[in-house]
């Protein structure tokens, strides 16, 4: 079944892509999207039911070389469960809106096909994301991680006749390609370290690893935090994290399906998959670990204060991913992986809502992407705006603070804030202050848009000082624009959006408690441990530690938990000498469950979250207040302790939410002239938000215009003057003089040379022989 | 009878198709060329046929040559073939690019039946240096094979053919001229020309001094460096690459395809079949060096990759940097950067080719190879544009298809064995994603404006059927890599093992104290 949910969509694109002369394109796009609802389907069947044990299934050889070995396989545990649903439910959904969408285009001309290989890319990158998301080793994971970014290209190129979309399709390849180069490295470090590009053998090495240095480059680096930082890299770079992320907001340039289900519910989230997929290692490597926590909260700020000013709407939306792509690295750099997909997955809903959304407010509005030229479209598309609404409300975070009913960004985004107060005080501040933002720039997009009145024909479409905004169609506007009032979008694009809709109402409410609200819960949904029985188990584990070492090495801490846990079933048969153990799957729990598992053995279930070490676990004491003489436990991990953060924490993000709404909701309806005023008496600001920070202009500078003129130096100075002028003078003041003898000759005299050459070779060899055989 | 004799079949059944072109064709009209055409890739298929009895018959597990074939030959010389591990992929290589090859130059009018002569002496000649187990025909084949590849320039080239010509042959040949040099040397010392004997042969590697300067590694370092002056040239490696993009610029399609597919890999091959399991000590002494040279080579070419107007001069370029992962895997040695090194050289074979080809495609019709004369081809070109991507993406190294393969395993091994030159050279996977799509955009991409472009038309049946066969082998070692490593991997490994066992367990330095 597997097999079939990861095939179908490459067997369909095959037949979309190559077929489609034969059957025709609309029988094309039948089958590329019924293949892929069909693996929709069969992957809400594996979600469902699926067990937590974590299953891998050979599929055939890859690279192999020496000790260096590797399989296309599919592992199968909760994490590629849940991105499973989400892929293939975005992509249905989204081949579904494309029949619309894509079914009159101004890009192309009468007649020309376009559809089918539309289709067929899509249906590709499908495939391409499935087989990052079932890896069961790094390369096969670096394939479709390299998949999508070629999907990707190809998508956000799909126009190819606009320079404008050439260009950012090339930026989009070549940045994630900088990603790429840490994320190689990494790979590349971690099987000199451990000998393995496999899962299970990396995880089951991942405690030695914190306890190895390496020299790498200048320096001797502890192992574990340089293997992750280097998986970082390549995390940032898909995920449009801060200094990687200037792709992201130009691959608005690809047709509006693309964004929803590439740069906004799928691929961009390959990053933060990534490092949930290496929990393992990434709890052995604190320090990368700080560095995602603050690199994420910081991409969430900056993301959300240049998305506030923005006035393309697909671009709004693309920094709104941005900014929620750096609550989700908040989430996992602090160890709270199962946090972390939570809002991996409504986001997947509530963002593909908001750009499909988007993208019907575009058609209706014949192709205009400028907000200020929209307004007071509520009644002109009562069902897009509904759903926008929705998508809005659950991005802005809306629902009953202190309880677990409200929209799904509410739930997942709150466990973040939550989270992040336990781990990292920075983060919890500078994740409000995003919340703030994100909510006013979520709400002044729907103000803009649907209320107000019509700006469509007094707004002069001045460009010029349109800095951000991009166009699908520049001269749309034209006599046409003129004529046609906003209308609704057919039914194949209403439908996914009445879906989505469904989900970013519930998705949050309904798995809540499986992906944080109830740890017992959670641990079997993603297979882990169990949660330990004994209480005191939890407890002894980091006194017992603090007493012996205040490094965490695993087989001490193990010893020592033993036997507090002797009861426990899950620990019997190892006892604390779990230090050899045969197979992965087949090995034994480990000591103290839900714990340190034993060395040499890869942790059960689909991502590992260690009990805090003594240092945590103290702070996270002073942090929550919990007095221990009165009774209270003290937190025995991040999730436990992100349960009993103070009540005012819980509510901070909804307070914030309100802030951005009041204030979103004073700038453009209450006082609509208040944000021009504000712009002029800000100016620098107001420029610097809008201009994104200046990233572009800084990189152009730094790095594009010297490596061209680099590359130009070297060609003429390096090659031309300096090795071909003085290294091989001498050859080189040869060939004027012969070239000048043949110069004259017609080429049939090459030949005369030819054949003084042959004999020059071979008096060379006779003397040779003769000489050496009269030795 | 035949088993014995298989090896000379394939490597002189293109001569003699050769011979009969040259003897017993007469006459240039349109049946005589199309004769000259038919009879070269009926030759060339066939010698890819019979090369496939000997994969087949092939046994990765025995690590020694196979198929060896010995016979006294003149002047006291011996005629010795043999294949193993490292050495058969090549061959089949070349028998499986060479149809190919010719077929793509079905368009060319002039001098066919000397063209095809050029090309299957050509043929021959590389596929001697590939099986060649004596020096002194290793040397026959490895001289001689500059002199058709010469012509083919010089003849059926461009606008300055002759320059190119000559600056290919002179820079080649002076750095074979150390290597004579250097086989000299080596037959005085072991006193045999045989190489599966020289590949047991202790060559000395007592530090000595020569001029005032200490020689570590001694006698294997001077060796080394006399063959590394002809391998480095041919391969190229930078600084001396400058050649090759002149001479690829000159070259006709065919003779570029046949120029990066394979003479390149003559180098490659000699610095595993030589330097490596002949002079270890010599190599490890110098193998820091070529690290540096190869992590350049890669960084250097690729930015000036970036600078190129020429389409194929970019794509030249490009293949140097391709070659400096070769070098770098091969000095590595180890498992992986070996094994790396001959996927990517195989895998090179078929992309480089390719792009070249993609390159002659769009030559034939508008005659220029200037980046700024096309754009917006994909509107007429639909196929074209498609096969062209699939090739600028392996060359970028995409995985799933064999271009990732090479690369990957070339990293991993140098990683191992530098961190600085693996960090360096993995800059190049940015560079080479940046020039190869700057190039697939401004040739294939935008809006057809060019008026002389107006009327391009598509490939036909032949085009296409030409790239099929590099596609499905870029696919499938892409897809199933094994097919390769099952094959080299045993003899990679012994070589390996080999070198690590030659080296003084005391390590280089304190050897020097040993001769005085």
């Amino acid at each position: 079944m597997e097999t079939i949910i990861l095939f179908a969509p490459l067997v369909g694109a095959l037949i979309c892509g190559f077929g489609w002369r034969l059957i025709g394109e609309k029988a094309g796009q039948v089958i590329t999207t019924s293949l892929v609802f069909l693996a929709a389907a069969l992957s809400w069947y594996i979600f469902l039911t699926f067990d937590g044990e974590t299953q891998q299934i050979v599929l055939m050889r890859w690279i192999e070389s020496g000790t260096l070995g590797s399989e296309w396989a599919i592992r199968l545990d909760r994490l590629t469960a849940i991105m499973l649903v989400v892929i293939t439910t975005v992509s249905a959904l989204v081949h579904l809106y494309s029949f619309g969408y894509m079914a009159h285009d101004e890009n192309w001309r009468e007649g020309e096909h376009y559809k089918a290989r539309f289709f067929a890319y899509l249906s590709f990158f499908t495939f391409a994301m499935l087989m990052l998301v079932t890896a069961d080793n790094l390369i096969q994971m670096f394939f479709g991680w390299e998949g999508v970014g070629v999907a990707s290209y190809l998508l956000i190129g799909f126009y190819y006749r606009k320079p404008s979309a050439n260009a950012a399709a090339i930026k989009a390849f070549v940045v994630n390609r900088v990603g790429d180069f840490g994320f190689a490295l990494g790979i590349f470090a971690l099987f000199y370290l451990t000998d393995s590009i496999r899962f299970d053998d990396i995880f089951a090495a991942a405690p030695q690893l914190a306890e190895t240095n390496l020299t790498f480059l200048w320096s001797e680096w502890n192992a574990a935090n340089l293997v992750g930082i280097l998986l970082f890299i390549g995390a940032m770079g898909k995920s449009a994290q801060l200094f990687l992320h200037t792709w992201l907001p130009d691959a608005m340039e690809g047709p509006t399906p693309v964004s929803a289900l590439i740069h906004a519910a799928t691929m961009v989230t390959a990053g933060v998959f990534l490092v949930v997929r290496m929990s393992p290692l990434y709890e052995y490597a604190p320090q990368a670990a700080a560095f995602i926590t603050v690199l994420g909260a910081i991409t969430a700020f900056f993301a959300g204060s240049v998305g506030m000013v923005q006035n393309d709407i697909k671009r709004v939306i693309a920094y709104s991913t941005c900014s929620n792509l750096g609550f989700m690295f908040v989430a996992a750099g602090i160890g709270a992986y199962p946090v972390a997909m939570f809002h991996l997955f409504t986001h997947a809903f509530f963002k593909a809502l908001l750009f499909l959304g988007a993208g019907s407010v575009i058609t209706a509005t014949h192709h205009e992407q400028d907000m200020r030229n929209y307004g007071g479209l509520r009644k002109k598309i009562p069902f897009t705006y509904w759903t926008m609404m929705i998508g809005t409300l659950a991005a802005s975070g809306v629902g009953i603070p202190l309880t677990q009913y409200g929209f799904a960004g509410f739930l997942s985004k709150d466990a973040i804030v939550e989270s992040a107060w336990v781990g990292s005080g920075f983060a919890f501040w500078v994740l409000l202050a995003a919340a703030g933002m994100g909510s006013f720039y979520s709400w002044r997009l729907l103000f803009l848009t649907f209320f107000g009145t019509s700006r469509a024909h007094d707004n002069g479409h001045d460009h010029h000082d349109h800095a951000g905004a991009v166009h699908e169609v520049p001269d749309a506007h034209g006599a046409d624009d003129h004529g046609h009032e906003p209308r609704e979008s057919s039914m194949t694009m209403l439908i996914p959006l009445g879906v989505l809709a469904l989900g970013a109402v519930f998705a949050g409410m309904i798995w809540y408690k499986v992906f944080f609200g109830d740890e017992a819960k959670m641990r079997s949904w993603f297979g882990m441990e169990p949660v330990a029985v004994a209480e005191e188990g939890a407890t002894a584990a980091p006194e017992t530690a603090l007493g012996t070492t205040s490094e965490p090495a695993a087989s001490t801490a193990a010893e020592a938990e033993a036997p507090v846990v002797e009861g426990n079933a899950a620990a019997a048969g190892t006892g604390g000498t779990a230090t050899v153990a045969a197979a992965p799957e087949t090995a034994p729990g480990t000591a103290e469950p839900g714990a340190v598992p034993a060395a040499g053995v890869a942790p059960k279930g689909a991502v590992l979250i260690l009990p805090f070490t003594p240092e945590e676990q103290a702070a996270a004491k002073a942090r929550l207040g919990v007095d221990e003489a009165a009774g209270g436990d003290p937190p025995a991990n991040i999730i436990a302790a992100a349960h009993e953060v103070p009540k005012w924490v819980k509510v901070s993000p909804f307070v914030a939410m309100l802030i951005g709404l009041g204030l979103a909701w004073l700038f453009y309806i209450r006082d609509p002239s208040l944000p021009r005023r504000l712009a002029a008496q800000q100016r620098p600001l107001y420029l610097f938000l809008l201009n994104k920070w200046y990233f572009d202009e800084l990189y152009d500078w730094v790095f594009v215009r010297p490596a061209k003129w680099l590359g130009g130096f070297l060609w003429k100075k390096g090659d031309g003057s300096i090795i071909d002028g003085s290294l091989n003078g001498v050859a080189m003041g040869l060939i004027p003089a012969l070239t000048r003898l043949a110069g004259r000759a017609q080429s049939g005299y090459l030949f005369h040379y030819a054949f003084a050459m042959v004999l020059g070779i071979v008096a060379l060899v006779t003397w040779m022989t003769l000489f050496g055989g009269a030795k | 009878m035949m088993d014995n004799q298989l090896l000379s079949i394939i490597t002189f059944l293109p001569l003699v198709a050769a011979l009969i072109l040259a003897l017993f064709m007469r006459g240039d009209d349109a049946a005589a060329r199309a004769g000259a055409k038919w009879l070269a890739l009926f030759t060339t298929s066939a010698t890819f046929v019979i090369s496939l009895f000997v994969l087949f018959r092939f046994d990765p597990s025995n690590t020694g040559f196979q198929f060896v074939e010995e016979r006294q030959w003149i002047l006291g010389l011996t005629y010795r073939m043999g294949v193993d591990g490292i050495s058969i992929l090549f061959v089949m290589l070349t028998t499986f690019l060479m149809p190919i090859t010719i077929w793509s130059c079905w368009g060319v009018e002039t001098r066919v039946k000397e063209y095809m002569i050029a090309f299957l002496v050509l043929e021959t000649l590389m596929l001697g240096v590939f099986m060649a187990l004596d020096l002194v025909l290793f040397y026959l084949f490895f001289e001689a094979g500059l002199i058709p590849m010469f012509l083919i320039i010089g003849i059926w080239g461009g606008k300055d053919r002759i320059y190119a010509a000559f600056k290919f042959f002179l820079y080649t040949f002076l750095g074979s001229v150390l290597m004579l040099v250097a086989m000299i040397v080596m037959y005085f010392d072991a006193g045999t020309t045989d190489i599966t004997k020289l590949l047991v042969h202790d060559f000395g590697s007592e530090t000595f001094s020569l001029l005032g300067i200490q020689v570590v590694g001694g006698l294997q370092t001077m060796l080394f460096l006399a063959f590394f002056a002809s391998f480095a040239v041919k391969l190229p490696m930078w600084p001396v690459h400058t050649w090759l993009p002149d001479a690829h610029v000159q070259a006709p399609t065919a003779g570029s395809v046949v120029l990066a597919a394979i003479l390149l890999k003559l180098g490659g091959y000699g610095f595993l079949r030589f330097s490596l399991p002949m002079f270890p000590v010599g190599s490890e002494v110098m193998a820091p060096l070529v690290l540096w040279l190869s992590a350049i080579a890669i960084v250097y070419t690729s930015l000036v990759a970036l600078a190129q107007t020429d389409m194929k001069k970019l794509i030249a370029y490009s293949s140097v940097a391709h070659m400096g992962y070769v070098t770098m895997g091969i000095f590595a040695v180890n498992q992986q950067g070996v094994d790396g090194a001959i996927f990517q050289m195989l895998s090179h074979g078929f992309i480089s080719g390719a792009l070249f080809l993609c390159v002659g495609v769009i030559y034939d019709r508008m005659h220029t190879r200037e980046i700024d004369a096309y754009g917006g081809l994909v509107n007429r070109m639909p196929a074209y544009a498609l096969v062209f991507m699939f090739f600028t993406m392996a060359n970028v190294g995409l995985p799933g298809t064999s271009g990732f393969v090479g690369e990957f395993l070339t990293l991993t091994g140098i990683f191992q064995a530098n961190t600085w030159v693996a960090a360096v050279a993995t800059t190049g996977v940015i560079l080479s994603a940046a020039y190869a799509l700057w190039l697939y955009r401004r040739v294939v991409l935008g809006d057809l404006i060019k008026e002389a472009l107006r009327s391009i038309t598509d490939m036909d049946r032949r085009e296409k059927a030409i790239f099929a066969p590099l596609i499905a082998m870029t696919l499938i070692l892409g897809i199933y890599p094994s097919l390769v490593t099952d094959i080299i991997g045993p003899s990679v490994g012994a070589l390996v093992a080999d070198y690590e066992a030659a080296q003084p367990a005391e390590g280089l330095a304190l050897k020097e104290g040993t001769t005085e």
